[in-house]
């Protein structure tokens, strides 16, 4: 049996909270197949949608003719753009303020776009029907570089645009011009320039990627047409935003949309947007009265949903002769495709892009980024890092070692010579980022130890001394300053709703717990890191802890899961505030505590009472350990039975603000220092 | 389209199935017999989240046709664990953290128990070469090659237990 109390150590390993080593709570159904994705979901009556989609990447559709795949058996509908134009749905709004074809009317804007849809009773059906669709293109020009896309003579993308000299972030100079966003102060960095001893440029060209998560996107629209409910199943890592954009596109209330992101195979950024699939889905599935599922197939989901990157980059530093960087200047030309689709906080159209000082004390710096439309698919969305931080560390880095080859110095003195130093925190960049803390010294000199950086430098010099040597030997030293978790509300917001998000917990009779959040996971093990959190924070073991996400009908409003931003700003949502509107529960300890003990078959049995006086340490016994199910009847917490909805500050905490660079806000002692080098593998899911 | 009768055993229950000869075996195991396991990621046999075991081989469902299968014997992930204990793999891909999103799990898995039969002992190279064929978007592969190894050793135990 347990011992009736326990040292606060103890203590801490039975909760299993922040900090401890413990093994997932998700796995149990992945490892035995028991996942439910999109694509394992089936409803009665379900019929299947297949997508007709452009071989070409600028045409004009003369011609539509789906008639030999409406007289296919099985075959239910083919809808095309003109089908959609009644119902106002053939085009729709982006979340970067633009609007895309759902389905192409009249013009096709890239290669693979969405012509036609077919829903069929099954996927065999509906791919032969596909094949049945007869489309007459007129090819046109291809533009597929953004600096062709801008030469006076280009051949006019979006016409659709024709004549609307500005866009949802300002002016417009040019047919294929989407916006230009600037940051810093461009007279101080001219200036900077102007006396400057030393200057280095670069061009470089960060390519255009993919994140293809092995789960391609796909939903499962089902319209009740006697409630005048629409539930929609779907790959998104933001089910809430989803519901209001599917709330305005449908006019059906919000009230009645109810969308829930299943288990996801990965998002990386990928799953952010709404696709014309989901939209084609959810249209088929009202007009038919029936559960239409689509599931994009591999080929699709490359071609056509959102990338990252593709961002051309001009990048300036001047400095002093002995390698003080005094300025820095960025131009980018960025490839943003044939509709603005990125999913950047609103008023930051390249992201968080000007964060591109990174970790360096530079005195002026000035940035511009300019959006330019191809014929290309649209995109541009965080992968696997915050909005356009990824490009913005790339430049920085590069441009630094650029100075480096040119004066001739170490690629870590010319790091250890510009970092913003420990005493200057807080630090505002010359961008207006506010650095909250950090000592990158001492973590640079920890990565130059751990790898006994002096040694592999006098390798790497014997090796291009020696000419027999078979290989020659690079040292790549990076730094990164990410910043992340996008929020605060006042600072950033997607179609004018604020970037928050929100926990709610409700804690039951016997002491177990549920909390509901309104971020999603896809295989960053939310389940978990929540739990672990709400353990510390409620002295709740994390074990018994319920975390669901995903469903709009359960889950509190949230923005959901991107940017590097769930841990910081929903885990902020649980950790911060619940010591402000109550007693904090892990302080007022419960007067008495029942245990519960592991049988040798792994099934528990609760053993008797054991009173405890609240408030008298050592702490009481939590059972079992973080790899077991502890599961402790908490006699007094009922009385605390409550719902506790909280939302992350619209005030910047240094904890929970973009503008902080902490990479790991919440717990203290992982908060390691936002140095990292390339000798550092970290292997995460974003 | 004319249907073809198939027997199949699957997880060791035998299935008589008309199908149509042109149907995949991964919409056979998925849409026919309810075993959403095997996950369909490329439908071209490069991502391997659709790896199944056919008589003692491990195949990629999503390019294979259910008719082929007729007379075989099928093992999905759903048919992995035995009485509710966890096969080797499966523990070793929970206790080394093996998986993130779960949704190449299945694959891994099936691989990992074939891989382990061919070569009960492999080192770190021969099992990142007996994985290749499965794709992870998540882990880096770091903690995939552990679980392999974490199964391969608790395999070898059972082994010298029951000899």
């Amino acid at each position: 049996m347990n011992a009736p109390v326990q040292t606060a150590e103890a203590r801490e390993i039975a909760l299993a909270g922040m900090g401890a080593s413990r093994l997932r709570k998700e796995d149990a159904r992945f490892i035995q197949g028991k996942g439910n994705y999109v694509d394992d979901i089936k409803m009665p009556g379900m019929l299947h949608m297949d997508i007709v989609r452009a071989p070409v990447a600028h045409a004009r559709i003369k011609k539509i003719n789906k008639e030999a795949a409406l007289a296919m058996p099985g075959v239910h509908a083919v809808l095309t753009a003109d089908d959609l134009k009644p119902l106002k749905l053939h085009w729709m709004p982006t979340l970067a303020g633009d609007v895309a074809a759902v389905l192409a009317d009249e013009k096709v804007h890239f290669q693979m776009q969405e012509v036609a849809i077919v829903i069929a009773d099954d996927r065999y059906i509906a791919a032969d029907a596909v094949e049945a669709v007869e489309v007459e293109y007129e090819e046109l020009p291809v533009v597929i570089d953004p600096y062709d896309a801008l030469k006076p003579d280009a051949p006019v993308l979006r016409e659709d645009l024709a004549g609307k000299t500005s866009g949802a972030h300002g002016p417009r100079d040019h047919h294929n011009h989407i916006f230009t966003w600037e940051a810093g102060d461009k007279a101080a960095a001219d200036s900077a320039f102007d006396n400057a001893a030393v200057k280095v440029s670069q061009h470089m060209y960060y390519p255009r990627v993919h994140p293809c998560p092995l789960e391609t996107c796909g939903c499962v629209a089902s319209f009740d047409p006697i409630k005048g409910d629409l539930t929609t199943y779907i790959t998104s890592q933001a089910p809430h935003v989803v519901r209001t954009v599917v709330s305005m596109l449908s006019g059906i209330p919000e009230s009645k949309v109810r969308i829930v992101s299943p288990d996801i195979g990965g998002g990386f950024g990928n799953k952010v947007g709404i696709y014309p699939g989901y939209v084609c889905a959810i249209v088929a599935s009202i007009v038919l009265g029936r559960p239409v599922k689509w599931v994009e197939d591999r080929v699709e989901n490359i071609s056509t949903t959102a990338f990252a990157r593709d961002y051309h980059m001009d990048g300036e530093l001047a400095a002093t002769p002995d390698g003080k960087i005094i300025g820095l200047r960025v131009n980018v030309v960025a490839d943003h495709g044939a509709f603005d689709a990125c999913a950047d906080p609103t008023k930051f159209p390249a992201g968080l892009f000007h964060i591109c000082s990174g970790s360096y004390d530079i005195p002026a710096a000035h940035c511009s980024v300019k959006g330019v439309y191809t014929n290309k698919a649209p995109g541009g969305v965080a992968y696997r890092c915050s909005f356009r931080v990824t490009e913005a560390v790339y430049l920085i880095e590069r441009m630094v070692d650029v100075l480096a080859q040119k004066l001739g110095m170490d690629k870590a003195a010319i790091r250890e010579k510009n970092f913003i130093k420990k005493e200057q925190f807080p630090y505002t960049s010359a961008f207006g980022f506010e650095y909250d803390s950090g000592d990158y010294h001492m973590a640079l000199k920890k990565v130059l130890d751990a790898v006994d950086y002096p040694a592999l430098r006098a390798e790497q010099a014997a090796k291009r001394a020696d000419p027999n040597s078979p290989t020659l030997m690079g040292i790549g030293l990076v730094t990164f300053t990410e910043v992340v978790g996008a929020g605060p509300s006042k600072m950033c917001d997607i179609l004018g709703v604020g970037m928050f998000d929100s926990c709610e917990i409700r804690i039951h009779p016997t002491g177990s717990a549920i909390a509901r959040m309104g971020t999603i996971t896809q295989g960053q093990g939310h389940q978990t890191t929540y739990a672990q959190i709400i353990a510390t924070e409620l002295g709740i073991p994390s074990e018994v802890i319920q975390v669901e996400e995903g469903d709009t009908s359960t889950a509190p409003y949230g923005l959901g899961t991107y940017g590097s931003r769930s841990t910081p700003v929903a885990g902020a949502a649980i950790a911060w505030p619940p010591a402000r509107s109550t007693p904090r529960p892990a302080r007022s300890l419960p007067t008495c505590w029942k245990s519960a003990k592991a049988t040798s078959t792994g099934k528990w049995t609760a053993s008797k009472s054991k009173a405890m006086t609240a408030n008298t340490k050592p702490w009481p016994t939590l059972p079992g350990s973080p790899t077991t199910s502890p599961r402790p009847v908490w006699s007094r917490v009922w009385r605390r039975c409550t719902t506790m909805t909280r939302r992350t500050s619209p005030t910047p905490l240094a904890s929970t603000c973009a503008w902080s660079t902490s990479t790991a806000p919440l717990a203290k002692p992982r908060c390691a220092a936002s140095t990292r080098s390339t000798t550092a593998a970290p292997a995460s899911t974003r | 389209m004319a249907k073809k009768l198939i027997n199949v055993n699957v997880n060791g229950k035998p299935q008589e199935k008309a199908v149509e000869p042109r149907t995949l075996l991964i919409h056979f195991l998925r849409e026919e017999l309810n075993l959403t396991g095997a996950h369909i990621g490329c439908e071209t046999s490069h991502c391997g989240a659709c790896t199944v075991d056919i008589d003692g081989r491990s195949v990629k469902s999503c390019t294979h046709l259910a008719v082929q299968c007729d007379g075989s014997e099928v093992l999905t992930v759903e048919g992995l664990a035995n009485k509710g204990v966890l096969h080797a793999v499966q523990e070793g891909f929970y206790q080394e953290h093996g998986l993130q999103c779960g949704f190449c799990t299945p694959g891994m898995l099936m691989r990992a128990y074939r891989f382990l039969q061919e070569n009960p002992n492999p080192s770190e190279a021969e099992i990142r070469m007996g994985m290749s064929g499965n794709l992870c978007r998540c882990t880096g592969y770091q903690n995939i090659v552990k679980a392999v190894q974490y199964a391969a050793k608790k395999l070898q135990e059972q082994a010298t237990a029951t000899a």
